[in-house]
């Protein structure tokens, strides 16, 4: 077969190091990109578009935010609704406030605020673990809310309390708020995907992903070795809030249209949560597919008799839809507990060694 | 082996159970239904949804449909949750040759739907829930929420409140509690309510209940019992308003002096209170039980749903929501061509042109169910919008009062205030109506 290392030499160090060493993988990658970039918007659908990728790129970001922390760092945080509402309100109010600004710089400079709040919430990690993290971060989640809803200048004191995204355009083509383009959007979130999953995916193989890793599989180890506990962690603590910043600013910006906080309630932490135990902790792959594998699932399932003629009563199809979820993350979760991901790792694995298994 | 042999019984079974209702794919008006019969909030969207179904299935079976185009009623379930909404309406709004026009039920779907029906040039019914400020129809033109909208509907509990205590002097000096979701919908009334306050020089005070724990109220409704105000308003939805009116209840407060808006007096805010529900008053503007002469026709009717929810307070709301729909439809025919499938734009024109006089209603047989509305392009919450309060008797709501008017001086000017803040950070540039 083709997929395989054997004929694959390394001349330079640079070469040994590259983020993609084998060939095909490269070329795969490369070409999926290409495709994205270009053949999505051409060929897909409106709905496809609008309705399935914008939401599951979004909410790949946030997965890729969660897994920083979760997966590599080890620190459960069911605060990433929280985090993502931090980015919306605070795009919202930058973009409104500032207008002078490109919409490009105010969705990280979003990010960066909810990697401030992140780092302050992340501050108890440093002496409680576990659960009791997980419930340190539970009160992030309830009091950023609770702040956004309660203090009017963060909706620039709307009567209603849920404005509507402001338009802004990059090269005059405008890519937030309603009225933008189906493509458009798309193509500016994926910009945002691309470089985030890459920036990730390079953190992740660098000294700051291996410190992260070293505390989560044994804090007292890392120490010993080395490596400073609290600025590791608060490190993950603030670029993970930064990812989820960003994900929450275009959520609101690209996707619903408004800053609605009902958007990133407790079920977005933990659907976001379930994306990452799903597609696989501790990889950047994983995000990917867990965010589109919970995201797209229940739609799939909602849709799926409408598209071989068969009408059932819609609450019966939904109720159906709950019992094959449930059923299809528990298979999933038996089958291989290490995600989605895993399994493409196994069967990249089989590939190379074919046609000999062992 | 086993495995193989179930999937097989499965697949069967599925194509058997399918092959009985197989979509025909038929020409006609289409109407997208967002339901939520499933859900935290699935008591609300079920006799909702049931009601908003059933009455286009009579309009098609009696009438065959409005001079021969015959409704197409399409269901996606979203469970109240924004996102979802959004994906069921994009998923319906282009079947059937185009959505005519989409009733959320959620005021959270409507706001992230407000732009994108504009753009796609799809009306949006919102009744009597949604963004109030839509009201102003320059600024929102394919957006409306008549009968009437919060700040109409908060004015004239107050109205109804001065009225029983002897007239708007008697109102100085006294002492409300307002009690209410914390959220976007829960908080739309208080600007109003801090105008009327510093108007008629009543104070209220604010009680949010979390919008994530709705039965946590013990602490609320101790310092009601402390302060003793002389009438709590509630704008409440899904078990928060159960919660509520059981609360009130075990405090023994005067369940007369206890209003809720529409959205809280349904039978399923006050069935789990009780016998300590009886006199609990909330807002209307459709009337409930099952006399009248619309549900003579409906008997006959096949298909229909069958959770003995028909005559419920919400049941009927969600035929009125159809009729008012199907109104509009009709209007728009006479003027594009009878008999003819109308475009989402055109039942817009429809809706702003909408005059339904109370012969009309008599004809439609919904007397007592529905308020006469008329809506013109400048005001999409209606010219008269007024309100009815019901009292619950422990076995059915009884409407107690005359239609109560909304102080339209009070609420205009704020609802073009804000609509104009919208305009403004949107760059719209708000439509001439003359």
């Amino acid at each position: 077969m083709l997929y395989r290392e054997a004929g694959q030499f390394k001349t330079s160090y640079s070469a040994d190091q590259a983020m993609l060493t084998i060939t095909l993988d490269r070329w795969f990658v490369f070409g999926l990109t290409a495709f994205a970039i270009i053949g999505v918007p051409l060929l897909a659908s409106e709905y496809i578009i609008g309705s399935i990728l914008v939401p599951v790129l979004i909410l790949s970001i946030a997965a890729l935010g969660l897994n920083i922390l979760t997966g590599y760092c080890g620190q459960l945080s069911l605060g990433t609704g929280a985090f993502m509402a931090a980015g919306a309100y605070l795009a919202y109010k930058i973009a409104t406030n500032i207008t002078w600004m490109p919409i490009w710089l105010v969705i990280p400079l979003a990010g960066l605020c909810a990697a401030a709040i992140g780092i302050a919430f992340g501050l108890p990690s440093l002496r409680i673990k576990g659960f009791y993290l997980a419930v340190a971060t539970l009160a992030a989640q309830f009091f950023l809310l609770w702040l956004f809803v309660k203090v009017p200048w963060f909706v620039n004191n709307s009567i209603s309390g849920v404005p509507p995204a402001p338009p802004r355009s990059i090269f005059g083509i405008q890519v937030t708020g309603a009225a933008a383009g189906n493509e458009a959007k798309y193509l500016f979130v994926l910009a945002f995907v691309i470089v985030l999953a890459w920036i990730a995916r390079n953190m992740a193989r660098s000294r700051i992903g291996r410190s992260w890793m070293a505390i989560r599989d044994m804090d007292i180890a890392a120490e010993l070795v080395g490596i400073r506990p609290l600025p590791t962690k608060l490190s993950a603590f603030a670029i993970s809030s930064f990812y989820c910043g960003v994900a929450g600013a275009l959520w609101a910006l690209c996707y619903i249209n408004s800053v609605e906080p009902t958007a990133f309630d407790i079920n977005r932490s933990f659907q976001v949560l379930f994306m990452i135990i799903v597609g696989g902790l501790g990889s950047v792959l994983g995000s990917f597919l867990g965010a589109a594998f919970i995201f797209l699932l229940p739609i799939v399932l909602n849709s799926a008799p409408g598209w071989f003629g068969y009408s059932i009563a819609s609450d019966t199809i939904t109720h159906i839809e709950f019992m094959l979820f449930g059923v299809l993350i528990i298979f999933f979760l038996i089958v291989e507990p290490h995600g989605l991901a895993r399994l493409w790792q196994i069967a990249k694995e089989k590939l190379r060694l074919w046609p000999f298994p062992y | 082996m086993f495995t193989k042999k179930l999937v097989t019984a499965g697949v069967a079974a599925a194509i058997a159970a399918g092959a009985v209702g197989v979509v025909q794919a038929e020409e006609g008006q289409f109407i997208p239904a967002l339901t939520y019969r499933t859900g935290p909030y699935a008591p609300g969207g079920i006799p909702t949804a049931n009601g908003f179904t059933d009455y286009f299935r009579l309009v098609n079976e009696r009438d065959g449909g409005v001079n021969g185009v015959k409704f197409i009623v399409e269901e996606c379930e979203y469970g109240y949750e924004t996102d979802r909404g959004v994906e069921c309406y994009d998923r319906l709004k282009d079947k059937h040759g185009g959505a005519t026009v989409i009733s959320p039920y959620s005021t959270g779907t409507t706001y992230a739907l407000i732009d994108k029906a504009t753009a796609d040039k799809i009306p949006i019914l919102s009744m009597g829930y949604g963004r109030t400020s839509a009201a102003d129809g320059r600024v929102f033109p394919y957006i409306f929420n008549f009968p009437a909208t919060y700040w109409s509907q908060a004015t004239a509990v107050v109205q109804y409140i001065a009225n029983e205590m002897g007239g708007l002097e008697a109102l100085k000096g006294q002492r409300f509690a307002f009690i209410y979701l914390d959220h976007p919908y829960g908080k739309e009334p208080i600007p109003t309510l801090d105008i009327l306050a510093e108007r008629f020089g009543f104070t209220y005070d604010k009680y949010p209940v979390p919008f994530a724990t709705g039965t946590e109220q013990k602490s609320i409704w101790l310092q009601i019992r402390r302060t003793k105000p002389a009438y709590v308003i509630m704008w409440g939805w899904g078990v928060m308003n159960a919660t509520a009116v059981k609360e009130a209840a075990n405090i023994k407060f005067d369940m007369s002096k206890f209003i809720g808006n529409w959205w809280s007096a349904s039978e399923q805010d006050v069935l789990p209170a009780g016998d300590g529900a009886i006199g609990y008053k909330g807002a209307t503007f459709n009337g409930s039980g099952t006399d009248y002469k619309i549900f003579e026709d409906i008997m006959g009717v096949s298909g229909l749903s069958d959770d003995g929810d028909r005559g419920t307070v919400l049941y009927n709301r969600g035929m009125v929501n159809a009729a008012y729909i199907v109104e509009a439809v009709r209007l728009a025919q006479e003027k594009y061509g009878k008999g003819k499938r109308v475009t989402g734009e055109q039942v817009r024109w429809a809706f702003e042109n909408l005059d339904l006089s109370a012969e009309d209603i008599e004809g439609l047989g919904l007397t007592g169910l529905m308020p006469p509305t008329k809506v013109t392009c400048l005001n999409h919450e209606g010219t008269s919008p007024a309100i009815l309060i019901q009292q619950w008797n422990g076995k059915t709501w009884e409407i107690i009062t005359d239609w109560i008017p909304a102080m339209t001086d009070v609420v205009r000017p704020l609802i073009e205030q804000d609509a104009a803040q919208y305009a403004q950070e949107n760059n719209i540039t708000p439509r001439t109506c003359s």
